[in-house]
């Protein structure tokens, strides 16, 4: 049920984009395109989990019995950028279609603050190592799901007829407000069956 | 940075960095000011802690900008920056607790922030200290001034106040509170237009300036007439080509 409860929370609840504000330089940076989306998207899914996973056991098992928690910023910044460094390696190593897909997406991946702020809520939040794992699962789904349906809309808006001053980033802003109030609706949900 | 490569002074790089305006113009750092910006007081409390990571990391960037190899250098300058970030993190859950639980993990993100590793990249690693430092105020100031008029539209329509420091600064305040300001999509909102009023002023001045040179083009080129076609073509070319680069 817990598990559930985070699914649900950091997916549609509490969304990285339009609830927290995590994530949003690429958010607005790649969805000018359909098919950057997908690819930043399983990126974006990707590291977030794997920054959790790496990072619970980095604070719980050194950092916290060292007494060494005021490096948890430093800590925590320079294992998601060795991991990101990594995970690039090893992708381009084992299979280069996918490396010709995510390539360019993963090393924006270090300073894309939804991955080290996924970490710091973790800790924050008191998670359990599962917990964690499935809160940047659910993380970056929810970045994923934001941005996919922001760049319908985007595409959409390209073509209408606004003022020249709203053209562009300006209009792209507005409409990122309206998808906000609209995730707004999902505050309630399962209320009281799983919160 | 063009003027970077002859020897700005102090102020002109100060100046240079204000005009900047980062979330606006650059598209940087976006997440502190949509997240942080539900009263002014909370953007000036983000601008300054954004200020002393900026200059303190340029500066130390700067000094050792000889030191550090090339092929490592971003490492070194997160892990730079970090330091300084941690430092204040510390800093403000001591003395201003307050503020600190309200910026919550938008402290410690301020390692990701991109301006400060894009102008440590772009200026701190090239130039000299001094100026360093001039570029990190100017940028910093910039996006303090920023946040807190993005924070102010929020707070002023959101409670029909304006708060700085515990002093209402409007008295009895206006009679409008939408709430829907204060909620996340009001942030888009507010920076959205505040994005198309700049963007028209702009359009604006380019109008201007368009018109008066014309103007001084048509002068031109009826003293040309004057003068001789040979130098009425040459006026006639070079105003053409001036046209489509503005």
């Amino acid at each position: 049920m817990e598990i559930l409860a985070i699914l649900v929370g950091g997916i549609l609840i509490n969304n990285y984009i339009f609830s927290r504000f995590l994530g949003l330089c690429p958010f607005f940076g790649v969805s000018n395109k359909l098919e950057t989306v997908y690819g930043m998207g399983a990126a974006v899914v990707f590291v977030m989990t794997l920054a959790s996973a790496i990072t619970w056991p980095l604070q719980k098992l050194l950092l916290e019995p060292l007494g060494l928690g005021y490096l948890q910023t430093v800590a925590f910044i320079l294992i998601i950028a060795a991991l990101v460094q990594t995970v690039e390696m090893v992708i381009q190593r084992v299979s280069p279609t996918l490396y010709a897909a995510l390539g360019i997406y993963l090393p924006l991946l270090t300073t894309n603050c939804a991955v080290l702020g996924v970490a710091l809520l973790n800790m924050s939040a008191g998670y359990g190592f599962v917990s964690s794992v499935i809160n940047g699962f659910a993380g970056g789904v929810g970045w994923t799901l934001a941005t996919l349906l922001f760049a319908g809309v985007r595409e959409r808006v390209e073509g209408t007829h606004i003022p020249p001053a709203m053209r562009g980033m300006p209009i792209a802003f507005v409409a990122a407000g309206l998808m906000a109030l609209a995730f707004m609706g999902f505050q309630g949900l399962f209320r009281g069956i799983l919160f | 940075m063009k003027q970077s490569t002859s020897t700005p002074g102090f102020g002109a790089v100060l100046a240079d960095g204000l005009r900047q305006a980062p979330p606006f113009r650059l598209l940087l750092g976006l997440c502190p000011s949509l997240a942080v910006t539900t009263a002014m007081e909370n953007g000036f409390w983000m601008g300054l802690a954004v200020i002393f990571v900026l200059a303190c990391s340029e500066l130390l960037i700067s000094l050792l900008r000889k030191v550090i190899p090339d092929r490592v250098r971003i490492p070194v300058y997160i892990v730079i920056v970090a330091t300084f970030v941690t430092v204040v993190d510390m800093t403000m859950k001591a003395f201003v607790p307050d503020m600190h639980a309200i910026l919550g993990i938008f402290i410690p993100l301020i390692v990701v922030n991109c301006i400060i590793l894009g102008r440590a990249e772009a200026f701190a690693s090239k130039n000299s200290p001094l100026l360093s430092v001039a570029d990190a105020v100017g940028v910093g100031v910039g996006f303090t001034v920023s946040l807190m008029a993005i924070g102010g539209v929020r707070e002023l329509l959101g409670t029909g106040n304006l708060k700085l420091f515990g002093f209402a600064l409007l008295g009895g305040g206006l009679p409008v509170e939408a709430v829907v300001m204060l909620l996340p999509a009001g942030a888009f909102f507010v920076i959205g237009f505040m994005m198309a009023g700049l963007a028209l002023l702009e359009q604006r001045q380019r109008e201007r300036a368009l018109r008066a040179q014309a103007a001084v083009a048509g002068a031109a080129a009826a003293a040309a007439v004057a003068g001789g076609s040979a130098a009425g073509s040459a006026a006639g070319g070079s105003s053409g080509g001036e046209g489509e680069t503005v």
